[in-house]
């Protein structure tokens, strides 16, 4: 591979130069003792130079990452007949996907159209080509950065504040990560969720009351419209994450207040590590278990009753999640109840009520905003979560109440329309990121609002 | 005379007092049953799994004597010959009143499909055996293996199960000439991915897992630590610093598959990255566990007494000095404890690796960032799928891997919270 051998090359490069700097800002100390003392320390002339031989080439290198292949096939494309070049966009797409497949070897040697091997031997002929110059490019500005800087090394030189600003812009500029990744998410999910709102009505989606997202290849097929109402779907979501909550929210939130109020630090020492290996528990062993041990166990005492359980019931799935928050809700709830001022639960002890009494009167209406907030985290992970509902909830969309049949989430559809080779331009597809943008959007409220009411509550206490 | 009848305070009081009483230890008991309900539930998380998992360690094996016909071999290319030929010979020859096309088919599937392979193996590594006979253990098929573990009843009817009665009677019989024997499954440590449950390890999957990491751990260390570093010493308060920490706060708390949609619509589709790559997974994962990085950061951070700032900066120290010199080696401990759990979060996700390709079915093991790979959780998610009552039990035992990974690294985090926590 060139282009990591460069990196190497560069990196080797890198270290001499630092060498280099500080052997000649330690030589200047040496010239003149006494009349011309350093400014900075001798390490920071020879990062600096090291700095100043890293950076430019590196640039050029993430500049040629971005338009070099685009570039190339551009110019392989040139080397077709002109008569394949001025065909539609989407047929010119064909083209070019079939010459990505040519030059990364997929196709077996019969089917080679003579004239895109053409352009495909152009293209590796040149893709040798711009490496060699990319790597002779790099090298270059190197030498040349490096010695620029490394030329104007003299005590009075601030090393130490040219070494820091670049550290500080770097630091800068890793901070931003975070806010280009929510840019990121919103563009990319809003970006799909638009061309997929083009070819489907927003109305249809989001108070559509019917889901099968198939499309058919002919327009005479039988159901050959999809149908993309959201609402069932949607209806799944929130039954599942409504067990969920049912399991977790009075187990969590008892185990909370019994680990802080009545538990001995014996108890607690050994409680609360176990709880938190419910929390490090991958949900990919949830899901296994829920659909291994819960689902089966659920439909054969359903069978006890006579009542016919589906396989895929949305309980099985909503009660393991509901074991998966558990940890969540009393980790959230344990820090909101210790944040309670002792004084208040002194105050409610001498008038002499029991500690039971001082919990439910006092202690929990004090934390109830807190606990609220925890609760909306709790079910915007529930809502998100996706492993155990991909593999013991269902598929089908049923629009139901009942708690014993098969419903499916947004996340098990994004999953199934996702997982495996995808068309971007058919609906089936797309609709999958409007979902993400849907998940996205609920997911967001309920954050913002938690974390709006969690931050109020402590500022209310601080 | 009236003011006698009156109950006092102290009366009332007395009266509710034992119900009050009642009800405080129903309540005490309610909290009690929550903790131990949570409790149970992951002793039975665990035991359920390592019930169905354990067997997967063994795997039956069956002795057979194979003679490397010479004739067999009078090919151009050796690794062409009919090895499969030569376990069904020395099947025959173990049962030699086995007659007839399908009872033979049902002898020779006995043996795992991979034997020949195994074989080619030994002949290319040495042609020196060929023409001689040798006494070999083969892996026996996933039913047999069934059966062997007590998986596949013998009393159902025999449609119900997958072995036929006369399959059954050969393995009683190759079981009492002491040619069939549960062995350590080395294959499951040593083999990439198979469609046949005899012939699949974690190999390629564990490999998958650690190229992801890497990269994941190289790009969000950094990112991370530089991150907190200039919001907690740095930044001025103002909105857009405001803005950042809204940000990381609700980024923390977006579900796992909307960053797989990121990743599927912006590394692949806009980058034209490649699919089912470490690359692309670990700069999932990066983003994904970026937020956890960076609070557990500033976090350990804040927890410097600003002392040790002030007499740095005292004796003339730059704010970068102080920062790199004491600040930083000060903090460490806490920043590396926040990404190893952030790490271990990282190993355990599976819902953004599906949405970038990583759940296709492999069989080679990955020696690049850049190779399509799985990881070990999409492998437990590809397995759970699959019919195989054998693949249940290898399922298991993948997952006891995972945990086994995920609880040493959390170990480690606490054994470094532990040894370098320091009270100021």
């Amino acid at each position: 591979m060139y282009p990591s051998f460069f990196l190497l090359l560069l990196l080797t490069i890198a270290s001499l130069a630092y060498m280099q700097g500080k052997r000649r800002a330690f030589s200047l100390t040496g010239l003149a003792a006494g009349s011309s003392r350093l400014h900075s320390r001798p390490g920071y002339y020879g990062l600096l130079t090291a700095l100043w031989c890293v950076l430019p080439p590196l640039l050029i290198f993430v500049f040629w990452l971005a338009i070099s292949d685009s570039l190339l096939i551009a110019m392989a494309m040139k080397t077709l007949p002109t008569s394949l070049q001025n065909l539609s966009l989407d047929q010119t797409d064909l083209l070019v996907n079939n010459l990505r497949n040519l030059i990364a070897g997929h196709v077996a040697a019969r089917d080679i159209d003579p004239v895109l091997e053409k352009a495909a031997e152009q293209y590796i002929g040149l893709q040798h080509i711009s490496q060699m110059a990319l790597g002779v490019v790099m090298l270059v500005t190197a030498l040349f950065s490096t010695f620029s800087v490394y030329r104007r090394i003299c005590p009075e030189m601030r090393a130490r504040n040219h070494v820091e600003r670049i550290v500080q812009i770097s630091l800068v500029l890793c901070s931003t990560i975070a806010i280009l990744t929510t840019i990121g998410i919103v563009l990319s999910v809003l970006f799909e969720s638009i061309r997929f709102f083009q070819q489907v009505p927003l109305t249809d989606f989001l108070f559509g009351l019917k889901w099968s997202p198939q499309m058919a290849m002919r327009a005479d097929q039988a159901g050959s419209s999809g149908s993309f109402g959201a609402i069932p779907v949607l209806a799944g979501t929130f039954m599942i994450s409504g067990i969920a909550l049912a399991v977790a929210v009075p187990i969590g939130l008892m185990s909370a207040i019994y680990l802080s109020e009545y538990a001995s630090s014996r108890v607690r020492a050994w409680a609360k590590p176990i709880m938190e290996i419910l929390a490090g528990v991958p949900t990919v062993v949830y899901g296994f278990f829920a659909a291994l041990v819960v689902a089966p166990f659920i439909r054969e005492s359903g069978e006890l009753f006579a009542l016919s359980v589906s396989s895929e019931s949305a309980l099985a799935a909503g009660l393991v999640m509901g074991v998966m928050i558990i940890p969540f809700v009393s980790s959230l709830s344990d820090d909101v109840i210790n944040a309670v001022p002792q004084a208040m639960r002194d105050g409610s002890y001498a008038l002499g009520a029991t500690r039971s009494e001082t919990i439910l009167r006092v202690i929990v209406p004090a934390a109830l905003p807190g606990i609220v907030g925890g609760v909306l985290l709790a079910a915007s992970r529930a809502i998100g979560e996706t492993m155990i509902v991909v593999m013991a909830a269902g598929l089908s969309a049923n629009l139901t109440a009942n708690p014993l049949q098969a419903v499916t989430t947004v996340t098990v559809q994004i999953v199934t329309l996702l997982v495996g080779d995808q068309e971007f331009d058919s609906p089936k597809t797309l609709v999958a990121f409007a979902l993400g943008l849907l998940l996205f959007i609920i997911t967001l409220i309920l954050n913002v609002i938690a974390l709006y009411v969690v931050r109020r509550y402590r500022e209310e206490y601080e | 005379m009236l003011v006698g009848k009156k109950e006092s305070t102290m009366d009332r009081v007395n009266r509710g007092l034992a119900r009050r009483y009642r009800r405080e230890r129903w309540f005490r008991l309610f909290g009690l049953s929550a903790i131990v309900t949570s409790v149970c539930f992951i002793g039975l998380l665990f035991v359920s799994i390592g019930a169905n998992g354990w067997s997967a360690f063994q795997q039956t094996e069956i002795l057979l004597d194979i003679h490397f016909d010479t004739e067999q071999f009078d090919v151009d290319n050796l690794s062409t010959a009919n090895y499969g030929a030569l376990v069904k010979n020395s099947m025959q020859t173990l049962f030699p009143d086995v007659a007839g096309r399908s009872e033979k088919r049902e002898l020779s599937k006995l043996v795992s499909s991979g034997a020949p392979y195994i074989l080619q193996k030994m002949v290319m590594q040495d042609t020196g055996i060929i023409g001689s006979s040798q006494k070999i253990w083969l892996p026996a098929d996933d039913e047999v293996d069934m059966f062997q573990k007590g998986y596949i009843l013998r009393d159902v009817m025999e449609g119900d199960r997958r072995l036929s009665d006369k399959q059954i009677g050969w393995i009683d019989q190759l079981f009492a000439e002491g040619r069939l024997e549960k062995k350590f499954n080395s294959t499951f440590f040593t083999a990439g991915d198979s469609r046949e449950p005899e012939l699949a390890g974690i190999r390629g999957a564990v490999a998958g897992s650690l190229f992801t990491l890497a990269v994941t751990l190289v790009l969000s260390f950094p990112i991370g630590v530089a991150t907190a570093v200039y919001l907690e010493e740095f930044a001025p308060r103002n909105r857009w610093t405001d803005l950042v920490e809204v940000n990381i706060n609700n980024l923390a708390a977006v579900p796992s598959i909307v960053f797989g949609l990121l990743g599927l619509a912006v590394f692949l589709n806009v980058f034209g990255m490649p699919r089912s790559a470490p690359l692309v997974g670990g700069l999932v994962l990066t983003l994904m566990t970026l937020p956890t990085i960076i609070i557990a950061s500033r976090a350990s951070l804040k927890s410097v007494p600003p002392s040790i700032r002030e007499a740095a900066l005292g004796v003339g120290a730059s704010k970068m000095q102080a920062i790199t010199h004491h600040i930083l080696p000060l903090a460490m401990p806490g920043m590396m404890t926040g990404t190893i759990i952030g790490m271990a979060q990282a190993l355990g996700e599976t819902a953004p690796l599906l949405m970038i390709g990583m759940v296709a079915f492999i069989v080679d093991v990955p020696t690049a960032v850049t190779d399509p790979a799985t990881v070990l959780p999409v492998q437990i998610y590809l397995w759970a799928d699959s019919p195989e009552r054998a693949f249940v039990e290898r399922t298991s035992a993948a997952i006891m891997v995972l945990l086994a990974f995920l609880i040493s690294m959390n170990a480690m985090a606490v054994f470094l919270r532990r040894k370098f926590e320091r009270r100021w």
